[in-house]
């Protein structure tokens, strides 16, 4: 059984809609922010390590904001913990890129940077949603964004700019990535629903700019832009990459050893 | 943590309120200014504790040295005159 049909079931369309729109959006969210947490602890320097475990944390909290709203109008009654901890891979709806192993600095920075450059412009036009708690918590979330991508760039033009290595890392992490990103743009049939009531955002007409900014960073660190022969995409529809069981085991471990504790 | 690149130490100075100073909180290592001041806001004001920070690279910093400090501080020590309280208050004034 799909997570979809499971959650679609008992909510009138639009309350169905928005609950799968928060919820992939919190998906997104944790996910990333679980990848960028293991990083806690392993960072090439003391600072990083900070910085990196705050990015994280913005991620986690902004998750927790979205399954809080998603609980809210979850059919099935459950609280955001739930949500977070106790579904499986095929329910869960995050982006492929979010979930991929966090490889080296360079793949992690290039990530960041790919999803930091599409996140600002869309959660600044979330934050004209016309539900006012998705349009609040995008609000929050576009500051931090903001200075999220200012760190992501700076550490591609970083990579590009400093060594041999570094430079031919970032390069790589690009060429490994560039594949998962039209998936950022791909509308599910919720959120086109949403979109005539200006709940949502038009993610596909968002992507010609993300490919600018892109190409623009990339042309500045003298890298290459990638061809983009092939993409990949199915997070939305919980059909994730192998990674994924791997990561919602070690993140839920905690919760499914003792159900309902808090902390 | 593996490798401990030679990156420059930085100054961190915070300031926590409109009104006040800036206070030397720490230092950090950075490549270069604008890594720092990122670093110094990831650091030390994640608990909200400031509205505006500096940072100065440490080789910058010019210091009195501690065999200096005879011939620098020790000449003020009898010189109570330069402390408001060494003068008595005369009757007349009532507040200062």
């Amino acid at each position: 059984m799909t997570g979809r049909r499971a959650h679609g079931r008992g909510h009138p369309g639009r309350a169905a809609a928005l609950f799968e729109f928060a919820l992939a959006l919190g998906d997104d969210a944790l996910v990333l922010g679980q990848r960028l947490s293991e990083w806690c602890g392993n960072a090439p320097f003391l600072e990083e390590d900070l910085a990196l475990a705050n990015v994280a944390l913005d991620c986690i909290g902004r998750a927790n904001l979205f399954y809080r709203y998603a609980a809210e109008l979850d059919g099935e009654g459950r609280n955001a913990d739930q949500l977070a901890f106790l579904r499986g891979s095929r329910e869960y709806r995050n982006l492929l890129i979010c979930e991929l192993p966090i490889g080296d600095f360079a793949f992690t920075m290039a990530r960041q940077a790919m999803v930091d450059t599409f996140n600002l412009p869309y959660l600044k036009r979330l934050a004209r949603s016309t539900d006012p708690r998705i349009a609040a918590i995008a609000a929050k979330a576009a500051k931090e964004s903001r200075y999220h991508l200012q760190r992501s760039r700076e550490w591609v033009l970083r990579l590009a700019g400093g060594t041999g290595e570094s430079r031919a890392k970032i390069q790589s992490a690009f060429d490994a990535l560039w594949g998962y990103c039209p998936e950022m743009f791909e509308m599910t049939s919720g959120e086109t629903a949403l979109l005539k009531s200006g709940v949502s955002v038009d993610r596909a007409a968002m992507k010609a700019d993300w490919e600018r900014a892109m190409k623009a960073v990339l042309a500045e660190a003298a890298l290459e832009a990638p061809e983009g022969k092939w993409t990949i995409s199915g997070g939305r529809n919980g059909l994730h990459t192998e990674h994924h069981g791997y990561l919602l085991a070690e993140m839920q471990s905690v919760q499914r050893a003792w159900p309902g504790l808090e902390w | 943590m593996t490798n401990d690149r030679k990156l420059p130490l930085y100054e961190v100075f915070v300031r926590s309120r409109r009104g006040l100073d800036h206070k030397h909180v720490g230092s950090l290592h950075a490549e270069d200014g604008a890594q720092a001041l990122k670093y110094a806001r990831d650091c030390y004001t994640r608990r909200s504790e400031g509205v505006s920070i500096w940072v100065v690279r440490s080789s910058e910093i010019v210091a009195s040295q501690e065999e200096d400090a005879a011939s620098f501080f020790d000449p003020s020590d009898d010189k109570p005159y330069r402390h408001a309280t060494h003068y008595r208050l005369p009757k007349a004034v009532k507040n200062l």
